[in-house]
């Protein structure tokens, strides 16, 4: 296994920058996602890194290695594919086995390698089929043995579950944890589902038109989004945000929108910086922070638009006077009483701000 | 059913089969005929029916001889038809070259302008100015070039299906491009690589006027021109071997055409004979 | 995702995979088109002083065709062209396309047995070659004993000596016959493109056949119509194979312009006119496949939209 480090990657065509700048150090058994939805340039980062796509500036190293200009097959990676690229006229042996092929080994040794990998994955009955014989689920595995039939520095993964149905894919989503954390490798991994980020990584890398906007483990991105973008694609439901008027009065920032009545906030150095560049400040609240209450406080007031019984939760959703919709978790498999206008109260220590760029205000909590 | 829809449904049947009919009767005359060792151009039932006819074409040594020249132009420019188009539109298919664009626009416009009698003018003064008139090399080469383009195009579009992601994964898994071409895109394509071979085939074998302008002696030319070695010296037919000879030689075609229609269906006609 | 990926062949692999097929097109295809041109400026034969030593003689190969006191004199270039128009609008617009369409909407009402096999009478007349035709139409046409006349005969209808008495009219139906299969498969697929609910929606309606025919399939199969009425003119504009049947007589009646280049260029191997000849026919052709891929790519650009 290898460490891998990108430095001030970018790409473009023509004068379209796909990928911006990019600097990402992976550490040696890291197991890091590329987060993003489609067109952030998330896939064609990856594609760098396997040298299928050629980077325009910047430079890459796997192992310390530079391998900016190096081909696919020099570089020492296993990588399996959204739609499997399984080969229709090869057997599921002869797919696992083909990275061995290329590399001269023999085909005794292929065979024996094959069913090796095939063991650990669970195919080994179906070593003598077709692709177009097998499960999806069966086609995923196999593509993922293929890349792990031969020891490489690396393992690519681009969206490699979006093609299961929603079972399948919880798991093999577990099975990938335990395969890589125990066999210590280093993968880098496309998603555009957080679920599958936050479940999997080490670190995942939220990617925005071009750009990684945060780079930490999972709990920090989800805890401490450094942007709305971030709150908004991180968890589900994501973050409620809503955009408020900061005003300051003797008794502190007052934060006023439609439907939020919050107390006045005593400010800080951060807040005041902030302030200092502009005076439309989001509010951000996870869902499960807000509770269904009356009484005072801080609180958001709206009328009813959906009430979801999902069993060990219900999912409340308001519509607040300007239209935004606000989502509240309330655990438990009790049915939620609520109808007409409704208020959802919540504690202001939980509450996530952003300044008028979306970036996170840092130092209260 | 009322009387009138099955009134209705009568007429459309009968319509149906009299069209069949008039394009039947053309032919009609080549079920019996062959087998008939007096055929004259009269519909007649063989009495009795014969292979005699066959017999008899078999031992015309310039009839198999055409037949054997027919193959052999044929296949060696299947073979090369097949070689260059595969390798020309997988570049067309998988390359990002700059005006690639602008070459199959312009490949398209000359395939099909450069077509028929007229082209043959400046082909004849090509193929004599390399002297290489009277040559099953000629009829080949001749023949590819006029066929390259299409083929291409099927092939092209045929590769354009292959996802990108079969190359990649070759090459993620340690093969160089050509190695990825020779072990993943060629077993793939075949169906493609089999319709543009059944088709430059079957062009190159019912083809009269290449040949007809490019060669001189008789020994070199295909069936198609080497049927009329089966006329008189006064011009006339002599029937009964015409017929048999006719059957042998239109079967090869029969036989794929129905073959690829059967497995691949109407892709294979596409844009296809010129 | 990204469609604009970079290509897995560098242009310089892709250059040399284009070679072989580059140069083969560029001697047969390409090169020829530029020496005909060349060619339809000289007085080039094949024999003789001309032919090693053509001289260069401007326009007068294009001015001897067109020149108004040999223009519409018997054998010449006018009565060729007009000839040929006429061959394409009777035998393949009216004849092929019509038939075509008629034998698909036909096949959509068969049984699938009964399809195939009218089917594969009607691809038979397309596949078999040339000269099996040619000769199949000698004999289907034969004065005294061909199936024709034994038909009429049968019917009570006088004998006739078709490709002597009626030769136009021969080829172009004998051309109709023998094109129609391409039509109608290509109706045939794009009649089965077509959702069955559309029909039957027209049916709930209480559409008749007919009805159905103009309001929902017509306009949904225009684009195949289009593409199958330029296709069908260039092949018929260039066929050769009624050379098979009459070899453009009996006094030029039937001397398309196919038949009339090969005539002037191998016949009296007047390479020089014959080229003129093709030059202009090349043209022709070239503004059919001008407008066919202008056509196509529209439609493309349509079909790139709409997904």
């Amino acid at each position: 296994m290898a460490s891998i480090q990108l430095d001030k990657i970018g790409k473009s065509y023509g004068a379209i920058d796909t990928i911006r700048e990019i600097d990402l150090a992976i550490g040696d058994g890291e197991f890091v996602c590329l987060l993003g939805p489609s067109g952030c340039g998330k896939t064609t980062t990856l594609r760098m890194i396997a040298g299928l796509e050629q980077p325009t500036r910047g430079g890459i190293r796997i192992g310390g290695r530079d391998v900016t200009h190096a081909q696919p097959k020099d570089r020492n990676i296993g990588m399996v594919f959204q739609d499997y690229a399984l080969y229709p006229h090869m057997t599921i042996a002869d797919n696992i086995a083909y990275p061995l092929k290329v590399r001269g080994v023999a085909a005794d040794a292929r065979r024996a390698q094959a069913r090796e990998v095939a063991d650990v994955l669970h195919i080994a009955d179906l070593l003598d089929r077709l692709p177009a014989q097998i499960s999806g689920g069966q086609q995923q595995r196999t593509s993922l043995a293929r890349a792990l039939v031969h020891p490489a520095d690396a393992f690519l993964f681009d969206e490699p579950l979006s093609n299961l149905d929603a079972r399948m894919r919880v798991e093999a989503r577990a099975f990938l944890y335990h395969l890589q954390r125990s066999r210590g490798m280093t993968a880098v991994y496309v998603t555009h589902d957080q679920a599958e980020a936050m479940a999997l990584s080490t670190r995942i890398a939220v990617m925005c038109a071009g750009d990684i906007v945060q780079y930490a483990p999972p709990l920090e991105i989800y805890r401490r989004p450094a942007t709305t973008f971030v709150a908004g694609f991180v968890g589900d439901p994501p973050m409620n945000l809503i955009a408020a008027q900061a005003t300051r009065t003797q008794a502190g920032i007052a934060l006023r929108a439609g439907g939020l009545e919050m107390a006045p906030i005593a400010s800080w150095p951060a807040l005041d910086l902030a302030l200092e560049r502009g005076d439309r400040i989001t509010v951000g609240v996870r869902p499960e922070h807000l509770r269904i209450a009356a009484g005072d406080g801080n609180r958001l007031r709206g009328k009813l638009f959906a009430n979801e019984a999902m069993g060990p939760e219900s999912l409340v959703t308001l519509c607040l006077d300007d239209g935004v919709r606000i989502t509240a978790r309330v655990f438990g498999d009790a049915p939620v009483r609520i109808d007409g206008d409704a208020v959802f109260a919540f504690d202001a220590a939980r509450v996530t701000l952003f300044d008028a760029q979306g970036n996170r205000i840092d130092g209260q909590n | 059913m009322n009387r009138r829809t099955l009134f209705s449904r009568m007429a459309f049947s009968v319509g149906a089969a009299l069209l069949g009919a008039a394009f039947a009767l053309p032919l009609i005359w080549f079920v019996f005929a062959p087998f008939n060792a007096q055929a004259d151009l009269d519909l007649a039932m063989p009495k009795p029916p014969t292979l005699t006819n066959f017999a008899r074409v078999f031992a015309n040594r310039a009839a198999v001889g055409a037949l054997l020249n027919s193959l052999l132009q044929a296949f060696g420019t299947v073979l090369l038809v097949a070689t260059t188009a595969t390798l020309a539109a997988y570049a067309l298919a998988r390359t990002a070259l700059r005006g690639k664009r602008v070459i199959e626009y312009v490949l398209l416009l000359f395939s099909s302008v450069v077509s028929g009698s007229a082209a043959m003018v400046p082909i004849f003064l090509i193929v004599n100015a390399l002297g290489l008139i009277d040559t099953q090399v000629a009829v080949i080469l001749v023949f590819t070039g006029g066929l390259l383009p299409t083929a291409m195009f099927i092939l092209r579009d045929f590769i354009a299906s292959i996802p990108r992601g079969y190359e990649e994964s070759a090459l993620v898994a340690g093969a160089s491009p050509w190695r990825a071409f020779v072990d993943v895109v060629v077993p793939v394509l075949r169906p493609g690589v089999t319709i543009a071979a059944v088709w430059a085939f079957v062009q190159v074998w019912g083809g009269f006027l290449i040949p007809f302008v490019l060669l001189r002696s008789e020994q070199r030319m295909p069936a198609s021109v080497e049927i009329y070695s089966f006329y008189s010296q006064a011009g006339t037919p002599i029937v009964p071997l015409l017929a048999a000879y006719s059957v042998l030689y239109s079967l090869p075609v029969i036989a794929l055409y129905w073959y690829v229609n059967r497995k691949y269906g109407f892709r294979f006609f596409g844009g296809i004979k010129s | 995702m990204i469609s604009q990926r970079g290509a897995n062949v560098s242009s310089r692999t892709g250059i040399a995979f284009m070679t072989p097929a580059g140069l083969l097109i560029g001697l047969f295809v390409v090169f020829p088109f530029f020496w005909i041109i060349a060619v339809s400026f000289t007085n080039r034969s094949l024999l003789g002083v001309n032919a090693l030593h053509p001289q260069f003689v401007g326009l007068k190969n294009y001015l001897d065709l067109f020149d108004p006191a040999t223009f519409w004199s018997q054998g010449g270039f006018g009565p060729s062209l007009w000839l040929t128009i006429q061959f394409v609008v009777f035998s393949a617009l009216l004849g092929q396309v019509l038939l075509g369409l008629v034998l698909a909407w036909i096949s959509r009402e068969l049984s699938p047995r009964a399809k195939s096999l009218l089917q594969g009478i009607v691809m038979l007349a397309w596949i078999l070659p040339d000269v099996v035709v040619g000769f199949a139409w000698f004999a289907y046409l034969d004065r005294d004993a061909g199936t024709l006349n034994q038909l009429l005969h049968g019917l009570n209808f006088p004998a006739a000596d078709f490709l002597i008495e009626h030769p136009f009219l021969t080829i172009c139906l004998f051309n109709a016959w023998r094109g129609a299969a391409f039509s109608m498969m290509l109706f045939d697929a794009a009649l089965q493109s077509i959702p069955p609910s559309y029909l039957e929606t027209a049916d709930v309606a209480g559409a008749s056949s007919w009805q159905k025919f103009r309001d929902i399939v017509l306009p949904l199969i225009r684009g195949h119509i289009v593409t199958d009425l330029i296709l069908i003119t260039m092949w018929t504009f260039n066929v050769f194979t009624p050379f098979l049947l009459t070899a453009g007589g009996p006094s030029f009646e039937t001397d398309i312009l196919p038949i009339y280049t090969y005539r002037i260029a191998f016949k009296s191997f007047e390479f020089g006119n014959g080229a003129a000849i093709g030059v202009i026919v090349m043209l022709i052709n070239l503004a059919f496949s001008l407008f066919y891929l202008r056509l196509a790519q529209r439609g493309l650009r349509a079909k790139g939209k709409g997904t």
